[in-house]
């Protein structure tokens, strides 16, 4: 087992993430995360979704993915073939950061920006891998860290050419597909 | 421009536009296809279609069932029987829910269906209003595409994309939900045009040349080459394809139950059933064959027994058309993506002409093993009560195996996949995935609107048959000539057998009761007989054979009869057993 991030190209239709979501629960699989996005392509969306899973099984996930009628294409990636990062919103008591300077200091060797400031609360945010994010919040957590959010995952494939590419290749009638 | 011309420019505007209402847009797409049968129930949210066929009766046939899941079933029948893809029409809430075991069932079993739901009015969407489910969420996993329309101007693409998807790639039920409102609703229809194409969707690739030449060389190869072929063969239409190749090359051909009837069963290469009640010889010899030539089958668990041990000395070929079949269930050497219409011939022309006389005697000799140590008795018991197995021969001899038989799960459809002779394609039409009780009935309804020149048999047993008893009403009001065939044993037999063979034979509510059929046909104006007597037997088939309209026939069988050869649960498929 280890972690793969599935990387979903699909048609922009109401309904596709339960038929994708329904995928993972009738194979017993967890999501870890799962984030949409549009693409460098107009009318193409993307799913990025993680999950741990061994080889095998996410490779027999993508196939039945990709037969979906609305999915164009699924990739599937370990995390080195992979640029990836998660973004977190802490939100913490404004006193404390202005009693305690060193949680300032903690803020900023994370490389954490401040997004919102009120006289009750300060918002932080950091972006990076899960281990930085939960790092902070474990920092964090003593001083009183009110609220913690993070997002999912979203990933770049190293060796991707994007997607303009493949569209051309799926405008035209059959073609064979990249297996 | 002349004036003349004008007026010729502006009727042929007038013609391309035309306004008309949703459901009235439903109907011009189930004549742009081509359809000329639905199978439906009528209900409130549909209301607005059903008008709008009103005034269709004459170009579509409308067969009104009794429950919507005789109204699948039976589109499922028709589909099977004749290759085209069925319609079926159902009301939204309950309507709806009532198709779903058939929708999963056509799922499993690659069936072409378009179902048509109405929904609730579109304002009240999500309200928990009066009959509102969601329709779309329910039947996702259970469909091989769906879609909700509101706005009617979307009927006409929605619904030819819906017959696209069904019947094209490896076909399935696609389910379409309209909203009352859109049905009622006027737009500016611009006629119906058939979909031959959906960007995200492949229905099936460019065939790579060297994955055929690759099998081609390890079939001329080969000492011991195998095939098992799958339903894909008959949806492919490749029955004839097939034939060829494997005559030219002279490899013996086994099936599993989807593909039963694509070479007639007396084709001397035709070497009988895979799976757990297969037939001996092509079961114990997959763990023999040097090469295994799969087309157009899935693997399935019943037809593999143990993946650990099945035919882990074989090189594997695979024909399919779905990539998502290799190696799913079992690793391949060479995949054959494609329509096996076209991959087929192409594998052929590669392949030298062979006998392989000594591999096929080895088939013999453990088919007469079986004939001795099971069939003989099974289809021609001596003394005792009635088996079903003889039941069946007894059909072969009257029919000819020219009929088209649907079944239902359990012991007698293994007994009748077993049996029964068949000199035609899709003449087998049983519930092989889903292994839903109460299929046949319906589906033989189906079978018979679709094929009425061929005669129809629904064989089930006592429980199967109660479980969609209820079409006798359609087979009544339709005049249905289809023949309905039960075979008694006054238990779930199937599940009866498990628990004596691996449950200490503690017989856990198998015991069911049935009414008298011959009564309740009467009931319904089907005649019929019921029978327990060998020396009656013959008579009473040829009786049914004979009649013109439905008859109805019930058979007393022998009670704990067990179904033969066998490979238990988890066991290897070499390991089947004879007794």
């Amino acid at each position: 087992m280890k972690e793969y991030t599935l990387s979903i190209y699909t048609e922009d239709t109401v309904g596709l993430l339960n038929r994708i979501a329904a995928m993972f629960t009738r194979r017993k699989i967890n999501i870890e995360s799962l984030n949409t996005s549009p693409t460098e392509v107009e009318g193409i969306h993307r799913f990025t979704i993680l999950i741990n899973s061994s080889e095998e099984q996410v490779k027999k996930l993508a196939f039945q993915l990709e037969k979906q009628v609305d999915v164009l294409k699924a990739y599937y990636n370990t995390n080195e073939e992979i640029i990836w990062q998660e973004m977190a919103l802490y939100k913490v008591p404004t006193q404390v950061i202005a009693e305690k300077v060193q949680v300032e200091r903690l803020l900023r060797a994370h490389g954490a920006r401040v997004v919102v400031i009120r006289h009750d609360y300060i918002i932080f945010e950091k972006t990076g891998q899960r281990e930085e994010t939960t790092k902070l919040t474990e920092i964090l957590e003593p001083f009183g860290l009110i609220e913690f959010v993070r997002s999912g995952r979203i990933a770049i494939i190293k060796a991707s050419n994007g997607f303009h590419e493949k569209l051309l290749d799926f405008e035209q009638t059959a073609s064979p597909n990249g297996h | 421009m002349p004036e003349m011309l004008k007026t010729q420019h502006k009727a042929a505007l007038q013609t391309k536009t035309e306004t008309i209402s949703g459901a009235e847009a439903v109907m011009r797409a189930v004549i742009g296809e081509g359809i000329d049968t639905i199978f439906g129930y009528p209900g409130g949210a549909i209301m607005p279609v059903y008008d709008a066929l009103y005034d269709y009766t004459e170009q579509v046939n409308h067969i009104l069932v009794r429950h919507e899941q005789g109204a699948v079933h039976a589109a499922q029948g028709y589909a099977r029987a004749s290759g085209k893809v069925a319609v079926v029409l159902a009301t939204s809430g309950p309507g709806a829910t009532n198709l779903i075991t058939g929708l999963a069932d056509a799922q499993i079993d690659s069936t072409p269906l378009v179902c048509i739901t109405g929904q609730v009015p579109s304002h009240l969407l999500g309200t928990d209003a009066f009959q509102e489910s969601d329709v779309i969420s329910l039947t996702m996993p259970v469909t091989k595409w769906n879609y909700q329309i509101t706005d009617p101007a979307e009927i006409p693409e929605v619904l030819s994309k819906a017959f696209f998807i069904a019947r094209t790639g490896r076909p399935g039920p696609v389910l379409v939900d309209i909203t009352k409102d859109c049905q009622l609703k006027s737009f500016d229809f611009q006629g119906y045009q058939k979909c031959n194409k959906v960007r995200s969707y492949r229905p099936k690739p460019i065939i790579r040349k060297q994955y055929i030449e690759e099998a081609a060389k390890l079939i001329n190869k080969a000492k011991k080459p195998f095939v098992v072929w799958g339903q894909g063969v008959i949806l492919g239409g490749a029955e004839s394809e097939l034939t060829e190749m494997v005559e030219k090359a002279g490899i013996p051909a086994a099936w599993t139950i989807m593909g039963a009837s694509a070479i007639p069963t007396d084709h001397e290469l035709n070497v009988g059933m895979v799976g757990m009640h297969g037939n001996y010889a092509p079961n114990k010899l997959t763990n023999e064959c040097d090469v295994f030539i799969a087309i157009g089958m899935r693997f399935d668990d019943r037809v593999t027994g143990s993946l650990a041990h099945y035919a882990k000395q074989a090189q594997i070929i695979h024909f399919d058309i779905d990539p998502a079949e290799f190696d799913k269930n079992v690793k391949v050497d060479v995949p054959i993506w494609g329509d096996c219409k076209e991959t087929i011939p192409m594998l052929t022309e590669l392949l030298e002409a062979k006998e392989h006389p000594a591999w096929l005697d080895t088939f013999n000799k453990l088919k007469e093993e079986e004939v001795n140590t099971v069939i003989e008795k099974e289809i021609h018991p001596k003394e005792g009560k009635i088996t079903m197995g003889e039941v069946v021969e007894l059909v072969n001899q009257v029919d000819q195996g020219q009929s088209i038989i649907t079944t239902d799960v359990g012991q007698h459809q293994m007994v009748t996949f077993r049996y029964a002779a068949f000199s035609k394609s899709r003449s087998k039409i049983t519930s092989g995935g889903l292994g839903t009780m109460g299929f046949s009935l319906p589906a033989a309804i189906g079978a018979k609107v679709a094929v009425p020149e061929r005669e129809v048999i629904s064989i089930s047993g006592d429980g199967g048959f109660q479980m969609c008893i209820q079409e006798l009403g359609t087979i009544m009001q339709q005049k249905i000539p289809v023949k309905i065939l039960i075979l008694n044993n006054h238990y779930l037999g199937m599940v009866r057998q498990w628990q004596e063979l691996f449950h200490d034979n503690r017989y856990s509510f198998v015991n069911i009761d049935s009414p008298d059929y011959v009564m309740v046909a009467k009931g319904y104006g089907i005649p019929g007989q019921s029978v327990s007597e060998r020396a009656d037997l013959r008579a009473a088939i040829e009786e049914m054979m004979a009649t013109e309209g439905p008859y109805l026939l019930e058979v007393h069988v022998g009670k704990e009869d067990n179904v033969f050869p066998f490979v238990p649960p988890g066991a290897s498929v070499s390991d089947i057993r004879l007794k």
